[in-house]
């Protein structure tokens, strides 16, 4: 095994770099190396190598954990929304149709339409956490809203009247949707509960009316005619159904 | 707090590390490390002994995977300060090694990363992307050669600067 003359090969030179050769074999390598210098030089570049990978990345080491990743953060809060998570659900739900939900895992494409609800997801998760500025105009000037949002994704688009699910729009903003873009609307009731509408022109005909949910988070989506809304808010289903409805109700009336 | 608890939260920082150099963006990164933990919290009962530190780093590797492929179809981000003039010596160093990093494929970005960078075996490498030995040594080898190549072509000293 250790005859001295027997060739230095590829992966152990790998494995001298890394301390993982035998510790009777170092010898034999450590004088093959000597003349060698084409192989000497490849040792010391991954050497250097490994020093510039830890010159780049060591010094997270010494940063200060931020707050959403200490453990008891992160066992009294849910989990936030995070991409593979959603369209690994996504996928499952789709596939699984509104019957229910098939673990198909993430294994599949996302198709343009999931892409789509994760886009609106990810706009209510970062809007209905501000304070200050959740949307552009406000519910105040609906009428300049309206007229601004359709004429910007090419539909005639109204902010739908959600009184009857205790609702009251706060306002609404333009945002870059998948395929154009996109006309998000947020509603708020009087104890601070808040569901967005996100509409654009997606690429898919009509589907029926689906459902996905994770931890706080819900979404009712569907698209009709080219055009698709994801209707978002806390996980009650019946809630998020019942004010899902009163959008469809009302958009269809105008035409989608 | 258990055992197992300090266990994973003494991995937090070697993860963000890990986490960085694997997805390039700082937010990005933590957004991974922080799923990687609570899914590991949420496993725990699940947990059945064995390495804490191979099972997290197997965690946070499969959600890298599942996130490059749920955003494949998505435009590809470079930095906004990519070509900085200024930047030299160690910054340009720096902005180079993560440029060649992420000129790799993704198995042999987190094998070089797992082993260079956080000192893993080629056995745990190998248990983590659930691949024999061998695979790991090819694409460790391959991606040393990529990086050597990248980098020379970058700076050409480089290598040479370092040591």
């Amino acid at each position: 095994m250790t005859e001295p003359n027997m060739p230095v090969t590829e992966d152990e030179l790998h494995a001298y770099v890394d301390n993982a050769l035998p510790a009777e074999r170092r010898g034999d390598v450590e004088a093959w190396l000597k003349t060698h210098p084409g192989d000497a030089e490849r040792v010391r570049s991954w050497r250097a190598m490994a020093d510039l990978l830890h010159a780049r990345y060591d010094s997270v080491l010494d940063e200060a954990v931020p707050k959403r990743l200490e453990i008891d953060e992160l066992e009294q809060r849910p989990r936030r929304w995070i991409y593979g998570a959603i369209a690994a659900t996504l996928v499952a739900f789709v596939a699984g149709g509104s019957a229910g939900w098939v673990a198909r895992g993430a294994t599949a494409a996302p198709s343009a339409f999931q892409n789509f609800t994760v886009d609106a997801l990810d706009a209510h998760r970062l809007y209905v956490v501000e304070v200050r500025h959740p949307v552009e105009v406000a519910g105040s000037e609906r009428a300049h809203l309206q007229q601004w949002l359709s004429k910007r994704v090419g539909y005639e688009i109204k902010a739908p009247e959600l009184d009857a699910s205790g609702l009251k729009l706060v306002g609404g903003r333009l945002l870059p949707g998948p395929e154009a873009p996109a006309a998000f609307f947020m509603y708020e009731s009087p104890s601070g509960e808040r569901y967005t509408l996100y509409t654009s022109r997606a690429a898919t005909g009509t589907t029926q009316m689906r459902y996905a949910s994770q931890d706080k988070d819900g979404a009712m989506f569907w698209a009709e005619k080219g055009v698709g809304y994801v209707v978002s808010g806390p996980t009650d289903r019946d809630r998020l159904n019942q004010v899902a409805r009163l959008v469809y109700d009302q958009t269809e009336k105008s035409g989608g | 707090m258990s055992a197992f608890r300090d266990s994973v939260e003494s991995m937090i920082p070697a993860l963000r590390r890990y986490a960085r150099a694997l997805a390039r963006d700082a937010d990005i990164a933590d957004d991974l490390v922080q799923d990687t933990l609570v899914r590991a919290l949420r496993s725990e009962k699940l947990f059945i002994g064995g390495d804490i530190r191979s099972w997290l780093y197997t965690i946070l590797t499969n959600l890298n995977r599942n996130r490059r492929r749920s955003l494949a179809r998505r435009p590809v981000l470079t930095e906004l300060f990519d070509n900085n003039p200024d930047a030299s010596g160690t910054e340009a160093e720096g902005r180079d090694i993560a440029r060649a990093l992420a000129s790799l494929v993704e198995d042999q970005r987190s094998v070089l990363l797992l082993v260079m960078l956080e000192g893993l075996s080629y056995r745990e490498v190998a248990d983590i992307q659930n691949v024999p030995i061998g695979t790991v040594m090819s694409r460790l080898a391959r991606a040393r050669a990529h990086v050597k190549a990248y980098l020379e072509g970058a700076h050409p000293t480089v290598l040479r600067a370092v040591k």
